[in-house]
Protein backbone atom coordinates (compact mmCIF):
# COMPACT_ATOMS: atom_id res chain seq x y z
CA UNK A 1 0.00 0.00 0.00
CA UNK A 2 2.90 2.63 0.85
CA UNK A 3 3.52 2.63 -3.44
CA UNK A 4 0.09 3.93 -3.70
CA UNK A 5 0.53 6.79 -1.45
CA UNK A 6 4.43 7.71 -2.50
CA UNK A 7 2.26 8.06 -5.95
CA UNK A 8 -0.01 10.12 -4.43
CA UNK A 9 1.81 12.23 -3.16
CA UNK A 10 3.83 12.89 -6.48
CA UNK A 11 0.58 13.09 -8.53
CA UNK A 12 -0.58 16.06 -5.80
CA UNK A 13 2.55 17.95 -6.21
CA UNK A 14 2.50 17.49 -10.24
CA UNK A 15 -0.84 19.08 -9.83
CA UNK A 16 -0.13 21.78 -7.39
CA UNK A 17 3.02 22.00 -9.55
CA UNK A 18 1.19 22.24 -12.93
CA UNK A 19 -1.44 25.13 -11.80
CA UNK A 20 1.16 27.49 -9.76
CA UNK A 21 3.83 27.56 -13.32
CA UNK A 22 3.98 30.32 -15.26
CA UNK A 23 5.56 28.44 -17.80
CA UNK A 24 2.80 26.79 -20.69
CA UNK A 25 5.27 23.97 -21.40
CA UNK A 26 6.38 23.10 -17.48
CA UNK A 27 2.68 22.66 -17.28
CA UNK A 28 2.06 20.18 -19.85
CA UNK A 29 4.81 18.06 -18.80
CA UNK A 30 3.71 18.39 -15.20
CA UNK A 31 -0.56 16.98 -16.56
CA UNK A 32 1.89 14.52 -17.87
CA UNK A 33 3.74 13.77 -14.86
CA UNK A 34 -0.27 13.51 -13.25
CA UNK A 35 -0.97 10.55 -16.20
CA UNK A 36 2.26 9.08 -15.90
CA UNK A 37 1.37 8.50 -11.87
CA UNK A 38 -1.82 7.33 -12.50
CA UNK A 39 -0.64 4.91 -14.91
CA UNK A 40 1.45 3.93 -12.71
CA UNK A 41 -1.28 3.00 -10.40
CA UNK A 42 -3.15 1.00 -12.57
CA UNK A 43 -0.46 -1.31 -13.39
CA UNK A 44 0.14 -2.00 -9.73
CA UNK A 45 -3.69 -2.93 -9.37
CA UNK A 46 -3.07 -5.07 -12.16
CA UNK A 47 -4.92 -3.32 -15.11
CA UNK A 48 -2.47 -3.26 -17.85
CA UNK A 49 -4.54 -2.33 -20.36
CA UNK A 50 -6.00 0.89 -18.69
CA UNK A 51 -2.54 1.61 -17.88
CA UNK A 52 -1.29 1.55 -21.65
CA UNK A 53 -4.51 3.96 -22.52
CA UNK A 54 -3.65 6.08 -19.77
CA UNK A 55 -0.08 6.39 -20.91
CA UNK A 56 -0.37 7.15 -24.03
CA UNK A 57 -3.73 9.63 -23.75
CA UNK A 58 -3.13 11.63 -21.09
CA UNK A 59 1.30 11.50 -21.31
CA UNK A 60 2.04 11.17 -25.13
CA UNK A 61 -1.38 12.28 -26.77
CA UNK A 62 -1.55 15.61 -25.06
CA UNK A 63 2.05 16.68 -24.63
CA UNK A 64 3.01 15.83 -28.42
CA UNK A 65 -0.79 17.68 -29.15
CA UNK A 66 -0.36 20.90 -27.21
CA UNK A 67 3.25 21.10 -27.87
CA UNK A 68 2.25 20.88 -31.91
CA UNK A 69 -0.84 22.93 -31.87
CA UNK A 70 0.01 25.76 -29.32
CA UNK A 71 2.09 28.50 -30.85
CA UNK A 72 2.91 30.92 -28.37
CA UNK A 73 5.00 30.76 -25.21
CA UNK A 74 7.79 28.73 -26.96
CA UNK A 75 10.74 28.18 -25.13
CA UNK A 76 14.06 27.71 -27.02
CA UNK A 77 17.15 26.75 -25.39
CA UNK A 78 20.19 28.38 -27.12
CA UNK A 79 23.57 28.20 -26.52
CA UNK A 80 26.03 25.21 -26.35
CA UNK A 81 25.18 21.86 -24.58
CA UNK A 82 26.25 21.42 -20.87
CA UNK A 83 28.18 18.43 -20.07
CA UNK A 84 26.55 17.37 -17.14
CA UNK A 85 22.96 17.25 -18.96
CA UNK A 86 24.16 15.54 -22.16
CA UNK A 87 25.96 12.56 -19.61
CA UNK A 88 22.83 12.25 -17.76
CA UNK A 89 20.25 12.08 -20.45
CA UNK A 90 22.89 9.40 -21.87
CA UNK A 91 22.66 7.64 -18.86
CA UNK A 92 18.82 7.64 -18.17
CA UNK A 93 18.62 6.28 -22.11
CA UNK A 94 21.21 3.93 -21.23
CA UNK A 95 18.79 2.73 -18.30
CA UNK A 96 15.44 2.91 -20.38
CA UNK A 97 17.22 0.43 -22.66
CA UNK A 98 18.41 -2.57 -20.47
CA UNK A 99 15.14 -1.99 -18.67
CA UNK A 100 13.93 -2.12 -22.07
CA UNK A 101 15.61 -5.40 -22.79
CA UNK A 102 14.72 -6.76 -19.26
CA UNK A 103 11.00 -6.53 -20.13
CA UNK A 104 11.09 -8.40 -23.30
CA UNK A 105 12.86 -11.28 -21.88
CA UNK A 106 9.70 -11.67 -19.49
CA UNK A 107 7.29 -11.61 -22.42
CA UNK A 108 5.53 -14.57 -23.07
CA UNK A 109 5.90 -16.21 -26.75
CA UNK A 110 4.00 -15.08 -29.82
CA UNK A 111 0.99 -16.66 -29.65
CA UNK A 112 0.34 -17.24 -25.84
CA UNK A 113 -1.14 -14.05 -24.57
CA UNK A 114 -1.06 -14.08 -20.36
CA UNK A 115 -4.99 -13.49 -20.35
CA UNK A 116 -5.37 -17.08 -21.37
CA UNK A 117 -3.51 -18.67 -19.62
CA UNK A 118 -4.20 -17.49 -16.14
CA UNK A 119 -7.18 -19.24 -14.53
CA UNK A 120 -8.63 -16.68 -13.11
CA UNK A 121 -8.28 -13.81 -15.55
CA UNK A 122 -11.76 -12.68 -16.48
CA UNK A 123 -12.09 -13.47 -19.89
CA UNK A 124 -12.24 -16.77 -18.94
CA UNK A 125 -15.39 -15.96 -17.95
CA UNK A 126 -16.62 -14.29 -20.47
CA UNK A 127 -16.11 -17.03 -22.67
CA UNK A 128 -17.23 -19.99 -20.22
CA UNK A 129 -20.87 -17.89 -19.35
CA UNK A 130 -21.09 -15.35 -21.57
CA UNK A 131 -23.66 -17.54 -23.45
CA UNK A 132 -25.37 -18.70 -20.25
CA UNK A 133 -25.14 -14.94 -18.36
CA UNK A 134 -25.95 -12.60 -21.61
CA UNK A 135 -28.05 -14.97 -24.08
CA UNK A 136 -25.85 -13.03 -26.65
CA UNK A 137 -23.92 -15.55 -29.36
CA UNK A 138 -21.92 -12.55 -30.13
CA UNK A 139 -19.22 -12.70 -26.82
CA UNK A 140 -17.92 -9.46 -28.43
CA UNK A 141 -21.42 -7.75 -28.09
CA UNK A 142 -21.86 -9.01 -24.85
CA UNK A 143 -18.86 -8.10 -23.10
CA UNK A 144 -18.87 -4.66 -24.47
CA UNK A 145 -22.93 -4.01 -24.14
CA UNK A 146 -23.02 -6.20 -20.85
CA UNK A 147 -20.25 -6.91 -18.84
CA UNK A 148 -18.26 -3.86 -19.53
CA UNK A 149 -21.49 -1.74 -20.58
CA UNK A 150 -19.70 1.46 -18.30
CA UNK A 151 -17.23 1.78 -21.04
CA UNK A 152 -19.48 1.67 -23.26
CA UNK A 153 -21.59 4.44 -22.16
CA UNK A 154 -18.12 6.21 -21.95
CA UNK A 155 -16.80 5.88 -25.74
CA UNK A 156 -20.31 7.09 -26.42
CA UNK A 157 -20.24 10.13 -24.41
CA UNK A 158 -16.66 10.58 -25.74
CA UNK A 159 -18.39 10.90 -29.14
CA UNK A 160 -20.93 12.72 -28.11
CA UNK A 161 -19.52 15.44 -26.64
CA UNK A 162 -16.39 15.69 -29.32
CA UNK A 163 -19.09 16.08 -32.01
CA UNK A 164 -20.80 18.66 -30.16
CA UNK A 165 -17.35 20.40 -29.62
CA UNK A 166 -16.98 19.70 -33.49
CA UNK A 167 -20.28 21.36 -34.99
CA UNK A 168 -19.95 24.51 -32.56
CA UNK A 169 -16.89 25.72 -33.98
CA UNK A 170 -16.87 24.50 -37.57
CA UNK A 171 -20.80 25.77 -37.70
CA UNK A 172 -21.75 27.29 -40.53
CA UNK A 173 -23.83 30.28 -40.13
CA UNK A 174 -22.30 31.96 -36.96
CA UNK A 175 -24.50 33.63 -34.85
CA UNK A 176 -23.58 37.35 -35.02
CA UNK A 177 -24.30 39.85 -32.19
CA UNK A 178 -27.80 41.81 -33.20
CA UNK A 179 -26.10 45.52 -33.87
CA UNK A 180 -23.51 43.55 -36.60
CA UNK A 181 -26.60 42.58 -38.14
CA UNK A 182 -28.23 45.60 -38.93
CA UNK A 183 -25.34 47.18 -40.44
CA UNK B 1 -25.03 20.00 -61.74
CA UNK B 2 -23.16 19.60 -58.86
CA UNK B 3 -21.24 16.13 -58.32
CA UNK B 4 -19.70 13.50 -60.67
CA UNK B 5 -20.85 12.48 -63.71
CA UNK B 6 -23.63 10.25 -64.86
CA UNK B 7 -21.68 7.19 -64.98
CA UNK B 8 -21.07 7.82 -61.04
CA UNK B 9 -24.54 9.18 -60.43
CA UNK B 10 -26.46 5.84 -61.83
CA UNK B 11 -23.99 2.94 -59.62
CA UNK B 12 -23.91 5.56 -56.33
CA UNK B 13 -27.58 5.49 -56.67
CA UNK B 14 -27.91 1.48 -57.57
CA UNK B 15 -25.73 0.87 -54.72
CA UNK B 16 -26.68 3.37 -51.82
CA UNK B 17 -29.48 0.97 -51.02
CA UNK B 18 -27.54 -2.04 -50.83
CA UNK B 19 -24.59 -0.55 -48.40
CA UNK B 20 -27.99 1.04 -45.97
CA UNK B 21 -29.38 -2.28 -45.50
CA UNK B 22 -26.38 -3.75 -45.05
CA UNK B 23 -25.85 -1.52 -42.28
CA UNK B 24 -29.14 -2.18 -40.49
CA UNK B 25 -28.10 -5.88 -41.25
CA UNK B 26 -25.02 -5.34 -39.03
CA UNK B 27 -26.36 -3.56 -36.68
CA UNK B 28 -29.63 -5.55 -36.02
CA UNK B 29 -27.51 -8.90 -35.94
CA UNK B 30 -24.91 -7.85 -33.72
CA UNK B 31 -25.32 -10.18 -31.06
CA UNK B 32 -25.70 -12.76 -33.29
CA UNK B 33 -22.79 -12.16 -36.05
CA UNK B 34 -19.50 -10.08 -35.94
CA UNK B 35 -20.65 -6.59 -36.34
CA UNK B 36 -22.98 -4.30 -33.50
CA UNK B 37 -23.65 -1.10 -33.64
CA UNK B 38 -20.59 1.09 -33.94
CA UNK B 39 -19.47 -1.08 -37.31
CA UNK B 40 -22.72 -0.59 -39.01
CA UNK B 41 -23.25 2.97 -37.71
CA UNK B 42 -20.39 4.14 -39.59
CA UNK B 43 -21.49 1.84 -42.43
CA UNK B 44 -24.73 3.53 -42.78
CA UNK B 45 -22.93 6.73 -42.39
CA UNK B 46 -21.22 5.83 -45.40
CA UNK B 47 -23.41 5.26 -47.64
CA UNK B 48 -24.52 9.34 -46.82
CA UNK B 49 -20.96 10.33 -47.35
CA UNK B 50 -21.40 8.22 -50.91
CA UNK B 51 -24.41 10.20 -51.63
CA UNK B 52 -22.23 13.54 -50.66
CA UNK B 53 -19.34 12.32 -52.52
CA UNK B 54 -21.44 11.69 -55.86
CA UNK B 55 -24.44 14.12 -55.94
CA UNK B 56 -22.60 16.98 -54.01
CA UNK B 57 -23.51 18.68 -50.43
CA UNK B 58 -26.66 20.18 -51.46
CA UNK B 59 -28.09 17.22 -52.55
CA UNK B 60 -27.35 15.40 -49.03
CA UNK B 61 -28.30 17.96 -46.93
CA UNK B 62 -31.84 18.33 -48.52
CA UNK B 63 -32.27 14.81 -48.18
CA UNK B 64 -30.84 14.78 -44.58
CA UNK B 65 -30.54 18.38 -42.40
CA UNK B 66 -27.86 19.31 -40.29
CA UNK B 67 -30.78 19.77 -37.46
CA UNK B 68 -32.49 16.39 -38.44
CA UNK B 69 -28.76 14.75 -38.29
CA UNK B 70 -28.30 16.14 -34.91
CA UNK B 71 -31.64 15.13 -33.20
CA UNK B 72 -31.29 11.43 -34.62
CA UNK B 73 -27.54 11.85 -32.67
CA UNK B 74 -29.20 13.00 -29.53
CA UNK B 75 -32.24 10.51 -29.64
CA UNK B 76 -29.36 7.93 -30.26
CA UNK B 77 -27.57 8.69 -27.35
CA UNK B 78 -30.66 9.49 -25.26
CA UNK B 79 -32.04 5.52 -26.38
CA UNK B 80 -28.51 4.44 -24.95
CA UNK B 81 -29.39 6.17 -21.58
CA UNK B 82 -32.74 5.42 -20.96
CA UNK B 83 -31.72 0.94 -21.79
CA UNK B 84 -28.95 2.04 -18.94
CA UNK B 85 -31.73 3.46 -16.37
CA UNK B 86 -34.55 1.42 -17.08
CA UNK B 87 -32.02 -1.83 -15.82
CA UNK B 88 -31.23 0.35 -13.01
CA UNK B 89 -35.33 0.74 -12.25
CA UNK B 90 -36.47 -2.53 -12.92
CA UNK B 91 -33.27 -5.12 -12.62
CA UNK B 92 -31.97 -3.37 -9.57
CA UNK B 93 -28.77 -1.52 -10.93
CA UNK B 94 -27.06 0.58 -13.83
CA UNK B 95 -27.34 -1.33 -16.89
CA UNK B 96 -28.16 -4.78 -15.97
CA UNK B 97 -29.55 -6.76 -18.88
CA UNK B 98 -33.07 -7.04 -17.52
CA UNK B 99 -34.83 -7.86 -20.64
CA UNK B 100 -33.13 -11.13 -20.60
CA UNK B 101 -33.04 -12.19 -16.79
CA UNK B 102 -36.77 -11.25 -16.43
CA UNK B 103 -38.88 -10.71 -18.98
CA UNK B 104 -37.90 -12.00 -22.21
CA UNK B 105 -34.87 -14.84 -22.09
CA UNK B 106 -35.32 -15.80 -25.43
CA UNK B 107 -33.67 -18.59 -27.95
CA UNK B 108 -30.13 -18.51 -28.05
CA UNK B 109 -28.91 -17.51 -31.63
CA UNK B 110 -32.27 -16.38 -32.16
CA UNK B 111 -32.87 -12.71 -33.42
CA UNK B 112 -34.75 -11.84 -30.71
CA UNK B 113 -32.41 -13.07 -27.65
CA UNK B 114 -29.95 -11.32 -25.65
CA UNK B 115 -32.38 -9.04 -23.92
CA UNK B 116 -31.24 -5.27 -24.57
CA UNK B 117 -28.01 -6.00 -25.90
CA UNK B 118 -30.06 -5.80 -29.48
CA UNK B 119 -31.34 -2.58 -28.37
CA UNK B 120 -28.36 -1.00 -27.37
CA UNK B 121 -26.88 -1.73 -30.22
CA UNK B 122 -29.77 -0.03 -32.45
CA UNK B 123 -28.99 3.12 -30.08
CA UNK B 124 -25.42 3.33 -30.44
CA UNK B 125 -25.92 2.31 -34.18
CA UNK B 126 -28.45 5.67 -34.45
CA UNK B 127 -26.05 7.29 -32.51
CA UNK B 128 -22.62 6.29 -34.89
CA UNK B 129 -24.35 7.02 -37.66
CA UNK B 130 -25.68 10.56 -37.36
CA UNK B 131 -22.61 11.41 -35.71
CA UNK B 132 -19.97 10.41 -38.20
CA UNK B 133 -22.53 11.86 -41.16
CA UNK B 134 -22.71 15.30 -38.95
CA UNK B 135 -18.62 15.92 -38.74
CA UNK B 136 -18.25 15.13 -42.45
CA UNK B 137 -20.88 16.85 -43.36
CA UNK B 138 -19.69 20.46 -41.21
CA UNK B 139 -16.51 19.71 -42.00
CA UNK B 140 -17.33 19.88 -45.42
CA UNK B 141 -19.41 23.43 -44.95
CA UNK B 142 -17.00 24.46 -43.05
CA UNK B 143 -15.13 27.27 -44.76
CA UNK B 144 -11.56 29.18 -42.84
CA UNK B 145 -12.56 32.76 -42.38
CA UNK B 146 -9.59 33.67 -44.56
CA UNK B 147 -10.21 37.39 -44.19
CA UNK B 148 -9.88 37.55 -40.58
CA UNK B 149 -6.25 35.85 -40.77
CA UNK B 150 -5.39 38.77 -43.33
CA UNK B 151 -6.79 41.43 -40.45
CA UNK B 152 -4.27 39.64 -38.03
CA UNK B 153 -1.00 39.66 -40.03
CA UNK B 154 -1.45 43.26 -41.03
Amino acid sequence: MAIFYILLFFIIIAAIIAVETNDLLSSVICIGAIGFGASLMFLFLRAPDIAITQIVVEVLGLIILIRATISRDLTFITGDREFFGVVVSVVIVFVIFLAGIKVFETLPAFGTPVFTEATQAASQTYISQGLAKTGAANLVASVILDFRAYDTLGEATVLFTSIIGATVILRHKAKKLPEVLEK
Amino acid sequence: MKGMTVIVKTISSWIKVLIFMFGIYIVITGHLTPGGGFAGGIILASSYVLLMLAFGRKFVEENLPLAAASRLDCLGAFLFAVIAILGMVLGGSFFVNFLYQKYLPGEPLSLISAGTIPLSNIAIGLKVSASLFLVILTLSIFRPDISADKKEQN
